[in-house]
């Protein structure tokens, strides 16, 4: 059964992008087991707004698991201890009375913090701009059954495309590598008889900007695989790999 | 009422678009190149036109609320999108998908627009799968379908519980390749704040970025608005938190008139509210309807002993088990359209037999698809809806039924736009939710993914060009001039007003009140005591709004209470459009169920003789009320019937 | 090829193939050694053999070059993740998301390079090198070192805590090498982090019996 409990939240507060952060704690009462983590964090907000200073900053928006923009590092895990959910997701029944919650924000090299728990992650576009994608104009298309895809194609590539594009993955990941977002997308698409005829050219300019915008080499520690909400698989980092070594090789 | 001509195409329904496509004006390459659009909004809809756009040359400027194209909130549809395909083979065609849609709207839809819908919905399922949308199939390697609500037929195409996020994906990456080709640019964590007018035509707009919460101009040809709904007046709802009626509210107060506000649909199939604290509702996809049946006990002391938790619903048996919509609708059953649904559920609860702890919620329950196709089947079907609903509620719905209750889903009202999709001000077009016109007064199952997508992929490019034909001797606008510098100063007085009003109250507390008073009073049965109590009591509560609201920091740097407080501005106006809207529609179709107005067996009774028009509502300053004008719906190629899914 | 530098896949290509090619370095060596519990004195022509040969020669530069570029470009790789997490550090640290030893790789490879310079003191130079550059006392014959180096305690424990190292290494190091050649999928990851353990286990157990054996069963040379 939900009850109230009684904590304290000790949250990064950074005015922005260089100013030096620090952690501030909060105590709060009665919060009841059955909110969601980001009620919780609006019933602090509302408090804090009451007490005539800053709320805190963090970004939210569909609070119920797919759009991806939420993102908090939780008591040592991306989107908090619970399995395969994001942020949102997570409910207040995952605490006890008198704990004391810290929450952080994504850190890397790659998400630039813009204020308290608000992370830049516009690099994440920028990969997909750079080949995430069929070159396919609109219009002209053939009909949608003129080719057969086996179910099972159809269905590891939707595994991959479930990615929504939170970060956990680099939040997660030690080395600060986004080796599993790129996998996702270049996997998802290399699967469909769609996304082949550029799948060679699409790994190598996706790798080559995810390596422009700084990101870390993955070594295969599977946090990322550990952490994702959607549950995407370190081998789709396999498939990326083979992808781009068998362009490469080829050129 | 020449401002609301819809300027539908001569001819038969059914060549209608072919006829308009070949004889529009077109504007040629080098042309294409000298024009700017302004998207704002990155959906569906917002999405696929920039890319579109971008690709045949134009130069566009997309606007995004979010971080990223790809949070918008139509990543969030679960069920799927409609096409008539008829891969099923059982009878779906062009003509069926129109007359469903049109009868699911309750006959308050213009023909000519949904007969284009239906047209073109094949082409999105096709340029969806040319993407690489990972649609379900069968094993054969062919796509797959599903039925949904209002339908007789299997026609929704679907990537497993995540249909929205996978037509978004590919739509975004469609804009996100001409994002690279730099023929769209991109402006994330920006928010329009206001549309600029030069010499009465749509020519720019002033948004504010959310980073440094600098107002920024832009001034483009032409302005397209794909800023999705408004239902988060109602302060509770599916929407996301950012969602907001805002941009168009502000194109409404240009000049822009506003379509059937009223019309809001109220999805049957939410998590149903557990606690004050509650910031949003959790919609459960309609899908689930195919497979799940709906019921509440038949005795009210067995609804009573489960809200008082002494029984369990599987412990009530079979014999006392109320399958209500079976009962009602033998027809569609469980599959009748939302806001069928959505009334017959509030009905049982307010007659006593709601169960949960509020007695606010009805029972979706599996046991019988479980017995029937195996677990693993079930699992495959909806085991992302089961695990979110049970993280949400903690109950396992494999074991116990769901628990559902509607909520504020989805709004058929908008800017009102004529064939062109373009607004009564010349050269600001809508499209998506944003726009008032397919959906009449209630929206099928997954028709607000095609209605986006057509709008995005297959009709805004053509018809955007009929306008711009005659503007490709304008020079692009320097954001120096003087309607610029108005509109800045406007806002900036504004912003600077609500910060310095330094009150008690946080911005949600007024939001929440608003959403009291829009729910009791404008929700899923209204009547015009309840209406005219709304429009005074949010004018009361706007005012104590604007001198009593707290708004800590500062305007020029991310503050998102600011943001908010912009939108809720904005929401109590809204709500009195709404309210206003529903006090004059005297009858009852489709999501506006007027109390007053129902048949003996309770269900919507409509009044086509007086009512069969679209009501256009023109802005008239901040202290007049706003005027009603009337866009009369002939319908020359269906008859009217009562909504019938009894039989 | 400068994608073998510039680029991340690249340069784990050669993380993995210089990995790889350790291994079976390691195999071999470790079989030579078992060759020392049969008979000793077959394990002495086996390191006669490998003297200053030409043969010997190159297949050592070639293991060299081996060595050398995979504990340079763990170094490279290492610096640029330390940069790509960034300066800030979690206050809350992640100790169950992944293995200690897939965390830990450069670290247990700088144990594994420390106990190799060891070796190689005790081992290559007294043989290979000294023979190579004529200096004085080469020993040809492998047992005139290895017996009383192991009949010492202190080594015996030496040498084991360094291949406690090696197979923590080779536990990770091997799926890891062929996951980034792309010769993985979801069937093929869990028999590969399995094959993993075994070919770990197989070439440390290999190693292990040697100074075990030579520390109890060999007669004492003094």
């Amino acid at each position: 059964m939900d009850i109230d409990i009684n904590i304290k939240v000790k949250v990064w507060r950074q005015k922005g992008p260089k100013e030096k952060g620090r952690f501030e704690t909060y105590g709060l009462k009665n919060i009841s087991q059955g909110s969601s983590f980001l009620e919780m964090m609006d019933i602090l907000n509302e408090q804090l707004i009451n007490e005539g200073k800053e709320p805190v900053v963090f970004d939210h928006d569909c609070r119920e698991g797919i759009c991806g923009i939420c993102s908090l590092y939780i008591d040592g895990y991306p989107h908090g201890p619970d399995e395969d959910i994001t942020t949102c997701q997570l409910h207040m029944r995952k605490f006890n009375e008198g704990d004391t919650i810290t929450v952080e924000p994504w850190r890397s090299a790659g998400f630039p913090i813009i204020k308290d728990l608000m992370v830049d992650r516009t690099s994440f576009d920028k990969i997909i701009q750079a080949g995430g994608y069929v070159s396919v104009n609109t219009g002209g298309a053939p009909d949608a059954n003129s080719i057969p895809i086996p179910r099972h194609d159809a269905e590891a590539a939707m595994d991959s495309a479930a990615c929504i594009g939170c970060g956990a993955c680099v939040a997660a990941c030690k080395n600060g590598s986004a080796m599993l977002f790129v996998a996702a997308k270049v996997t998802q698409l290399a699967l469909l008889p769609q996304g082949r005829a550029e799948a060679k050219k699409r790994a190598k300019s996706m790798v080559a900007k995810m390596d422009e915008l700084g990101f870390g080499n993955c070594t295969n520690t599977g946090a990322c695989e550990v952490e994702c909400p959607k549950n995407i698989a370190i081998t789709d980092i396999a498939r990326l790999n083979y992808e781009f070594l068998n362009a490469k090789i080829r050129d | 009422m020449n401002k609301l001509d819809p300027k539908i195409p001569a001819g038969p329904l059914a060549e209608k678009w072919s006829n308009y496509k070949s004889n529009q004006k077109l504007v040629n390459p080098a042309n294409k190149r000298r024009l700017d659009i302004i998207v704002v909004g990155t959906g569906l809809a917002g999405a696929s036109a920039a890319a579109s756009l971008g690709e045949m040359g134009f130069q566009v400027h997309n606007f995004c609320i979010q971080d990223s194209p790809r949070r918008a909130h139509s990543i969030a549809a679960q069920g799927g999108i409609n096409a008539a395909k008829n891969y099923q083979n059982d009878g779906d065609s062009v003509y069926r998908l129109f007359y469903d849609t049109i009868k699911g709207g309750d006959y308050r839809a213009r023909e000519a627009n949904v007969y284009r819908l239906a047209e073109v919905s094949n082409n999105i399922i096709d340029q969806c799968v040319a993407q690489g949308v990972p649609f379900a199939r069968e094993y054969g390697g062919l796509l797959d379908n599903r039925s949904f609500g209002g339908a007789q037929v299997s026609r929704t195409f679907y990537a497993r519980g995540q249909t929205g996020q996978q037509l978004l994906l590919g739509a975004y990456s469609a804009l996100s390749r001409a994002i690279n080709k730099k023929q769209v640019t991109l402006h994330a964590r920006y928010e329009m704040v206001d549309l600029v007018l030069i010499d009465g035509r749509a020519r720019g707009i002033i948004a504010r970025n959310l980073i440094t919460g600098k107002l920024e101009r832009f001034a483009a040809h032409a302005v397209v608005i794909a800023t999705g709904g408004y239902g988060n007046t109602f302060f509770l709802s599916t929407m996301a938190m950012t969602s907001n009626g805002s941009a168009a509210w502000h194109c409404y107060k240009k000049g822009a008139m506003f379509g059937n506000p009223g019309m809001t649909q109220i999805h049957p199939t939410c998590i149903p509210v557990h606690g004050e604290f509650q910031s949003k509702l959790t919609l459960m996809s309609e899908s689930l309807r195919n497979d799940g049946r709906i019921w509440v006990p038949k005795k009210k002391e067995d609804a009573a002993a489960i809200r008082e938790g002494k029984l369990r619903p599987t412990d009530i048996k079979e014999e006392d088990r109320d399958y209500y919509l079976e009962r009602r609708y033998p027809a569609f059953g469980n599959l009748v359209p939302r806001d069928v649904a959505s009334r017959a559920a509030k009905e049982r609860c307010d007659a006593g037999f709601g169960v949960g702890t509020t007695g606010l919620a009805v029972y979706l329950d599996f046991a019988d698809a479980i017995e029937r196709l195996g677990k693993d089947v079930v699992e495959a079907r909806y085991g992302n809806l089961f695990q979110m609903y049970e993280k949400i509620i903690d109950h396992n719905p494999y074991e116990t039924p769901m628990m559902i209750y509607p909520a504020v889903h989805y709004t058929m009202g908008g800017i009102w736009v004529d064939y062109d999709l373009m607004s009564t001000i010349p050269g600001l077009f809508a499209i998506g939710e944003a726009n008032f016109s397919d959906h009449g007064a209630n929206r099928l199952g997954a028709s607000a993914l095609m209605q986006g997508l057509a709008d995005g992929y297959f009709v805004l490019p053509y018809t955007i060009q009929n306008y711009l034909a005659d503007q490709i001797n304008i020079p692009r606008f320097s954001t120096d001039r003087p309607e610029f510098e108005k509109a800045e100063k406007d806002l900036n007085d504004r912003i600077h007003k609500l910060m310095n009003i330094k009150g008690e109250h946080s911005v949600d507390y007024f939001h929440k009140k608003l959403g009291h008073i829009m729910w009791d009073n404008v929700g899923m049965g209204r009547e015009a005591k309840g209406l005219k109590k709304a429009i005074e009591e949010i004018a009361v509560l706007k005012k104590e709004f604007w001198s009593n609201v707290r708004i800590p920091g500062v305007a020029t740097t991310t503050n998102q209470e600011l943001e908010k407080a912009l939108r809720l501005a904005d929401y109590f106006e809204i709500g009195q459009l709404i309210a206003r809207d529903a006090l004059n529609r005297e009858e009852s179709c489709g999501g506006h169920f007027r109390l007053e107005h129902q048949t003996e067996e309770g269900e919507a009774l409509r009044h086509d003789e007086e009512f069969s028009y679209v009501a256009c509502w023109e802005y008239k300053g901040e202290e007049a009320a706003p005027v009603m004008h009337k866009e009369p719906l002939d319908y020359e190629f269906i008859v009217r019937e009562q909504r019938n899914y009894k039989s | 090829m400068h994608w073998l530098i510039n680029s991340t896949i690249g340069r784990k290509f050669v993380m993995s193939i210089s990995g790889l090619f350790l291994i079976l370095f390691l195999l071999f060596h470790m079989s030579m050694n078992l060759v020392l519990v049969f008979s000793l004195d077959a394990y002495d022509q086996v390191t006669q053999f490998l003297g200053a040969n030409w043969y010997a020669v190159v297949a050592s530069l070639i293991l060299a070059a081996g060595f050398i570029v995979h504990i340079l470009y763990a170094s490279i790789l290492t610096l640029q993740n330390q940069k790509a997490r960034g300066k800030d550090k979690y206050a809350v640290k992640n100790t169950k998301d992944a293995s200690w030893s897939s965390k830990n790789m450069y670290v247990l490879g700088f144990v594994v390079l420390s106990f190799l310079v060891l070796h190689m003191i005790q081992f290559w130079y007294e043989m290979q090198f000294k023979e190579l550059f004529g200096m004085e006392g080469a020993i040809n014959r492998g047992s005139e070192l290895i017996v009383p180096l192991f009949k010492q305690p202190l080594y015996v424990i030496v040498y084991l805590i360094a291949f406690v190292a090696l197979w923590l290494h080779l536990t990770h190091g091997f799926w890891s090498a062929l996951h980034t050649v792309g010769w993985n999928n979801t069937i093929w990851m869990k028999r590969l982090k399995n094959i993993s353990y075994v070919v770990a286990t197989i070439i440390v157990a290999g190693f292990t019996v040697i100074p075990i054996y030579v520390y109890f069963f060999v007669p004492s040379p003094f």
